[in-house]
């Protein structure tokens, strides 16, 4: 019962960092059907950006309390700043050619980013510190839950509320979604859809910052690679959820991060990725329009 | 032109370059060692990324207005003739004969005038070459993209070198069985992918390209994991020995057989009932159906084609390194293929041809920016996207005479 | 005459929106019927329910080639409705840009050829005949349509009226016994629609292919048609020569109507 604990909690730990990065993707489809590769590398742009601050933080003398609050703030900052940027010369000149054009230059994007940190950083894992807490009162249940997947856990839950509020009570979320429904008649409507656009960017990459600092402190190191594997899991969570859909990226997060909790944890480690990817490919022949999403007809 | 260095435009790069140095400072001029605690400042990087910043924006923003005039402008004509002049050069049949008895020249004198080094290089290059061109068939022609294309080069690779290791079975015997494997490979993955939408469809060939590389890193029974399968014989002609010389010349003439074979049929199907069929299914999927294009059996047979090539790619490329192991089969791989299309201009034969040469050797030569070629690769998609989707040689398209017409018109 | 398309209590339904309602239609065969109404009355569903890009909810569609037996059509896949004969064209053009137009209409050849990938690559005999025939065949259509000035022009080249033309020429080539045209004239001017209206008739007469056609224009429709069917939100409301329809209280509401508000 207690390794069943420990993996479903494993699993919620893995899903929440999964949904964090999946609802960059899920925004970003939603308003302008781009698939965007390059999502998990700024993810990845978020933790490295932590782990410079932390060091520099460190040296200079800072206490830990200081040390979480500024490096978070700098990786949400920096992520943003890369993710409006790449919008900018990657997809916004792209906006009105063929389907493959956006995909290719993300794609393009992402070789891009992981080679510029290998190249201008290290190929080598660094350590990460550990900047969250450890929180005693769990010390007895160490062997079921950490204190940082407590932290993740919870962190996940407060951004998903506040997500949540934003989208639904604010003029920038109103506008996000009037713009998912339909840009043109959005923009009709005097709805300014660069902005918007600019605006789920910025969202998004706050919240892949959030989880790339949060998983990094976690496992304890980092490299250039870690966004693109991260990035396709949390795209195979937003497509199983229903691409588009914010409860279904959430939920399909939670599904996958406890698929491949429970997999690694009862069958084998060794496919871990496997198991992932597999999953993928069997929900888009069976269900092509996901767990939440709605099968669509094109119109003739 | 000149309006781009008025004082407006001078200050939009100053903001430019200032914004480059902000976003490129953690990563650019900090390097931390955590394990020391030591940070390392380096400070010249943030100049030259302010100055190459300052100048490149100036060169975007033209070329963006290049790539867009202005509507008022009757530039129209002007872009077609721009785009058109290479390609006509291309079609005009003296330049074209001239060339081609250039290149057969040089590719039959190759092995004799330069060192085996740079006829090995030169047998990459050509295996990519034949890599573009079946890729070409998925991508360029059909219009489907396939992100997981390395898994079949894998496919074949593998079979080579698992029939080889187990059942001795030679080279000669391998390629159309490794090229077999892969086909079918193609046809398991295809059959229940392909009704899926165009981006869906990408990630589902990444995944299927990264599941068949962990099953081979982790399958140590089979596939002797990440250490990988050595010792693969070089392909040879039955009782005659060869020197380690004489074996890669051998190889590299075998490379140059099968390019010269892949040309021939992907320009033999580019022009036929098939090879029209999917054009018409990149174009539009509906209105191809419509004229009575079976969309799952055309795609099918563009994806089992493709796979095809990369299945003999892949044995030819288990020959010529001996030595193979999961790490040449990653997703990168995958992308600078991908890249080889899209820079060659999608479904263009001289393009991908040309292309794989520029991407493979480039890198090659300039040994002091090969540890920036990946990085280059992803900037050159991005920018191909960009300013030129259409590739290095655009859409060129058979043209036919009738008795007819009085119009003169230039010959194919 | 006999019939080549029967259409009975067909019925379409997205989600809880009913598209088209219990529509009978029939085409007998050497007729040109049209199919009118106001915007969103189902007509383009109709058609395609008809041509396989929809799966009908309910109802039958029966394709009777002439001389054959009847075949129930509906939840057949595009390509075999076309195999079978009936071949469209669409409301908003939908060619293949970056394919000259002689190739254009090359693609209707598809179905009527059958030269594999092994043909292809050894270009036998047999292959390169069949290329021949059906280069010569599409620009037999082009010339019947006038655009074989262009043919090796790229299609999204060619001007608004041109591209409606190469578009019927494209379905032409499937060799049709029942051409489906969704809205031909709209985008036309009164030279290229009364063009277009000679065309059509030409189609009918010479090559004795039948026609069902959605049309907003209403002279075109009143000139050519033997029969109308006028549709409302998915209901079919009045079937019957122009001069009936012309004169139809129910119509004129539904129809005219709308038109003498816009």
């Amino acid at each position: 019962m207690d390794y069943f604990l420990e993996l479903f909690l494993g699993g919620l730990t893995r899903g929440s960092i999964y949904a964090l990065i999946a609802l960059g993707y899920t925004m970003v489809y939603g308003i302008i059907e781009l698939i965007n590769f390059a999502h998990g590398e700024i993810y990845m742009i978020g933790a490295f950006t932590a782990l410079i601050a932390a060091s520099v933080l460190n040296i200079m003398g800072f206490g830990p309390v200081t040390i979480l609050i500024l490096a978070m703030v700098l990786a949400i900052v920096y992520s943003c700043a890369y993710g409006v940027t790449m919008e900018k010369i990657a997809y916004k000149p792209l906006r009105h050619s063929t389907r493959l054009a956006p995909l290719i230059s993300a794609i393009g994007m992402s070789i891009f980013f992981q080679n510029y940190v290998l190249l201008a950083q290290t190929s080598d894992f660094l350590p990460f510190p550990s900047l969250l807490p450890e929180l005693e009162i769990l010390e007895p249940y160490a062997y079921i839950i950490r204190s940082s997947e407590v932290f993740i856990i919870l962190t996940t839950f407060g951004v998903m509320v506040l997500l949540t509020l934003l989208i639904k009570f604010t003029r920038i979320g109103k506008a996000m979604r009037a713009t998912a429904q339909d840009r043109t008649m959005a923009m009709l409507v005097g709805v300014d859809v660069n902005r918007v656009i600019s605006m789920t960017f910025i969202i998004g990459s706050s919240m892949a910052a959030i989880g790339g600092v949060l998983i990094a402190s976690h496992i304890g190191q980092i490299n250039f690679y870690i966004g693109f594997i991260a990035g396709i899991k949390a795209f195979t969570a937003a497509v199983l959820g229903g691409i588009g859909s914010i409860p279904g990226a959430v939920l399909g997060s939670l599904v996958l991060g406890w698929t491949e909790s429970f997999a690694t944890g009862y069958i084998s480690s060794d496919y871990e990725d496997v198991f992932a990817f597999g999953f993928l490919v069997l929900i888009l022949i069976f269900r092509p329009a996901g767990l939440l999403g709605k099968a669509t007809t094109q119109k003739v | 032109m000149w309006k781009f260095f008025s004082l407006d435009e001078i200050k939009k790069s100053l903001l430019m370059a200032l914004w480059f140095i902000f976003l490129t400072f953690p990563i650019m001029v900090i390097r931390v060692n955590p394990i020391y605690n030591v940070v390392e400042w380096r400070w010249q990087n943030m100049a030259l990324v302010g100055a190459g910043a300052f100048f490149l924006s100036f060169l975007w923003r033209y070329f963006l207005e290049y790539k867009n005039p202005a509507p008022s402008k009757p530039a129209d004509d002007a872009a077609v003739s721009r785009s058109g002049r290479f390609s006509e050069l291309l079609r005009s049949s003296g330049t074209r004969r001239l060339a081609i008895g250039a290149a057969v020249i040089l590719a039959l004198a190759f092995p004799y005038l330069f060192s085996s080094y740079q006829v090995n290089i030169m047998t990459t290059a050509l295996i990519y070459v034949v890599l573009g061109l079946g890729l070409n068939i998925v991508v360029g022609l059909a219009g489907l993209l396939d992100l997981g294309y390395v898994a079949f080069y894998a496919v074949g690779a593998y079979s080579y070198a698992l029939l080889n290791l187990h059942f001795g079975l030679s080279f000669w015997i391998c390629l159309p069985i490794g090229a077999a494997l892969a086909a079918l490979f193609g046809i398991l993955l295809g059959f229940p992918v392909l009704r899926l939408r165009g981006d869906y469809l990408a990630i589902v060939t990444l995944g299927f390209g990264e599941i068949i590389r962990l099953v081979l890193e982790n399958w140590n029974d089979f596939s002797k994991g990440p250490s990988g399968i050595a010792g693969i014989p070089r392909p040879g002609i039955p009782g005659i020995e060869m020197s380690l010389n004489a074996s890669s010349v051998f190889l590299y003439f075998l490379m140059i057989a099968l390019a010269l074979f892949t040309i021939m049929v992907v320009s033999r199907l580019r022009n036929s009932r098939i090879g029209r069929a999917w054009i018409a299914l990149r174009e539009d999927e509906i209105a191809c159906q419509a004229m009575g294009v079976d969309k799952t059996k055309t795609k099918l047979t563009a994806f089992a084609l493709g796979a095809t090539w990369a299945g003999m790619g892949g044995v030819m490329f288990a020959a010529k390194t001996t030595f193979i192991n999961p790490a040449s089969f990653t997703f990168l791989e995958s992308a600078i293929i991908l890249s080889i299309v899209v820079l060659g201009g999608m479904g263009s034969i001289i393009g991908v041809i040309a292309s794989a040469f520029i991407l493979i050797l480039l890198p090659e030569y300039l040994r002091a920016f090969s540890e920036y070629r990946m990085l280059i690769f992803g900037a050159v998609l991005v920018i191909m996207m960009v300013f030129r989707p259409q590739g290095l040689i655009s859409n060129v398209r058979q043209t036919y005479r009738f008795k007819g017409l009085q119009e003169n018109k230039e010959g194919d | 005459m006999s019939a080549v398309l029967t259409i009975n209590g067909l019925t379409m339904d997205f989600g809880g929106l009913r598209a088209v309602d219990k529509v009978h239609l029939d085409v007998r065969q050497g007729e040109i019927v049209a199919l009118i109404g106001p915007n969103g009355a189902g007509k383009t569903t109709l058609f395609n329910c008809i041509t396989g890009l929809y799966k009908p909810t309910g109802g039958d569609i029966l394709a009777i080639p002439p001389g054959g037996a009847a075949k129930r059509i509906n939840g057949l896949k595009p390509n075999q409705v076309t195999e079978i004969g009936l071949a469209r064209t669409f409301q908003n053009i939908r060619l293949f840009p970056n394919m000259t137009v002689l190739e254009n209409v090359m693609i209707g050849r598809h179905c009527r050829t059958n030269s594999k990938i092994l043909g292809a690559v050894l270009r036998n005999s047999r292959t390169r005949r069949e290329e021949e025939e059906i280069v010569a065949f599409s620009y037999h259509l082009l010339e019947r349509v006038r655009l074989e000035r262009h043919v090796n022009d790229f299609a999204r080249n060619l001007p608004y009226g041109a591209q409606r033309r190469l578009e019927i020429a494209r379905a032409l080539a499937t060799e049709p016994f029942l051409l489906l045209l969704d809205e031909p004239a709209a985008g036309m001017n009164p030279h290229e629609t009364r063009e277009l209206d000679d065309l059509i008739t030409r189609i009918q007469e010479e090559m004795d292919i039948s026609i069902l056609l959605i049309e907003h224009d209403m002279k075109l429709v009143m000139n050519i048609s033997d029969r109308i069917f006028v549709m409302e939100y998915g209901k079919e409301i009045a079937v019957g020569t122009p001069l009936e329809i012309r004169g139809n209280p129910r119509v004129i509401e539904a129809y005219l109507g709308e038109e003498a508000h816009a």
